[in-house]
């Protein structure tokens, strides 16, 4: 029975694994295109004054800028642990 | 109006400096007078791949610098009327090339010629930016690859946004998809991303698909561009490229495998 499940089972083409993890990893580039040069120090930055007080790993930040009518906003979202929180 | 198309890809050895060669021939042999700037300063090939190593007595760097005039510098091309050939310097560093200096190459040049196609070197440092910082057109050099593909996208983001009509607001860069190093029998089993996977990744206009072949390691050992090898399958991809370049409706070839029959696989089947 195991013997026909492992024949029956397809391996899963290179192709389509680089073409899943390409839409990923460009998605993600597109993201990031024209903001400006300063963003990935900034993140840094304020991830360093954040550390001075709560404990937190380096994807615990996201920072993002959006451009509306006449003006941008800086959206900063950090994932404080649970503990530390109270 | 001259047109000036940067030929880039971010990622090196992907086919750059032959699809650059191989377009300019092509363009020539159209009877469009055309330059091909070797914008690699310290690692030049371009005249190798041309076949005028010898020939190269001032470069690009010695123009911008004064040392030579154009005239000088330029080498006409002993294959193709109509077709130019401005080197890259050897020597020295990459600093070499100002701005300003490539802008008024690039401005006298507009005068006589109808083509100007810019062989960036690989990278997205300022070698790369300055040779796609003028340009009207970009033809992004990819291969069916993760890395590359990435690259290219990369790239991309450099055109919208580096660029003189990036900054300046103007119409922005047409840009164009050339697919190198295809290998339609790996795609169809399945571990080469397709034409479409590419296509649908970048979404970007699909200039040309040149296939793998072992016309362009012939052509570069030759110094001949693989344009002139008209019976090859990479030389007949680079033909069509070009005309689609100059807004012709080509069908696509050399995307599908065929598989190759008993009697040719016992006599080998003939050129490549």
């Amino acid at each position: 029975m195991k013997l026909l499940e492992f024949l029956k089972r397809e391996r899963k083409k290179s192709a389509s694994v680089a073409k899943e993890r390409l839409q990923i990893i460009v998605a993600h580039q597109r993201s990031q295109r024209g903001q400006p040069d300063y963003m990935p120090m900034l993140e840094r930055e304020l991830l360093e004054v954040i550390r001075r007080y709560v404990h937190v790993g380096d994807d615990a930040i996201q920072i993002s800028l959006d451009s509306e009518d006449n003006c941008s906003v800086l959206e900063l979202n950090v994932t404080l642990p649970k503990s530390e929180r109270d | 109006m001259a047109k000036i198309i940067v030929v880039t890809s971010g990622k090196g050895g992907v086919g750059k400096t032959t699809s650059a060669a191989a377009i300019a021939t092509g363009l020539a042999l159209r009877g469009k007078k055309t330059v091909v700037i070797d914008f690699d300063v310290g690692l030049r090939n371009l005249d190798l791949i041309m076949g005028c190593e010898r020939r190269v007595v001032y470069d690009l760097v010695n123009v911008i610098q004064g040392e030579a005039g154009l005239n000088q510098a330029l080498i006409r091309d002993k294959r193709v009327e109509n077709l130019f050939i401005l080197p890259a310097s050897q020597t020295r560093d990459k600093d070499a090339l100002t701005q300003e200096g490539v802008e008024e190459v690039l401005d006298t040049l507009k005068e006589t010629f109808d083509y100007i196609l810019c062989d960036s070197p690989a990278g997205i440092e300022r070698g790369a930016q300055l040779a796609m910082y003028y340009a009207d057109e970009a033809i992004v050099v990819t291969n069916p690859e993760v890395s590359s593909v990435r690259d290219s996208d990369r790239i991309l983001g450099l055109l919208s946004s580096k660029t003189r009509r990036a900054v300046q607001g103007d119409d922005p860069i047409k840009e164009h998809l050339l697919v190198t190093r295809y290998n339609p029998e790996r795609v169809t089993q399945g571990d080469m991303l397709t034409l479409d996977d590419i296509r649908e990744i970048l979404a970007i206009n699909l200039l040309g698909l040149i296939p793998e072949s072992d016309a362009v390691l012939r052509a570069s050992n030759q110094g001949v561009p693989v344009t002139h090898d008209a019976d090859s399958d990479a030389g007949q991809a680079y033909t069509d490229t070009v005309s689609r370049l100059l807004g012709e409706d080509v069908p696509l070839r050399f995307h599908e495998w065929q598989k190759k029959g008993l009697l040719s696989r016992m006599f080998g089947g003939g050129r490549r």
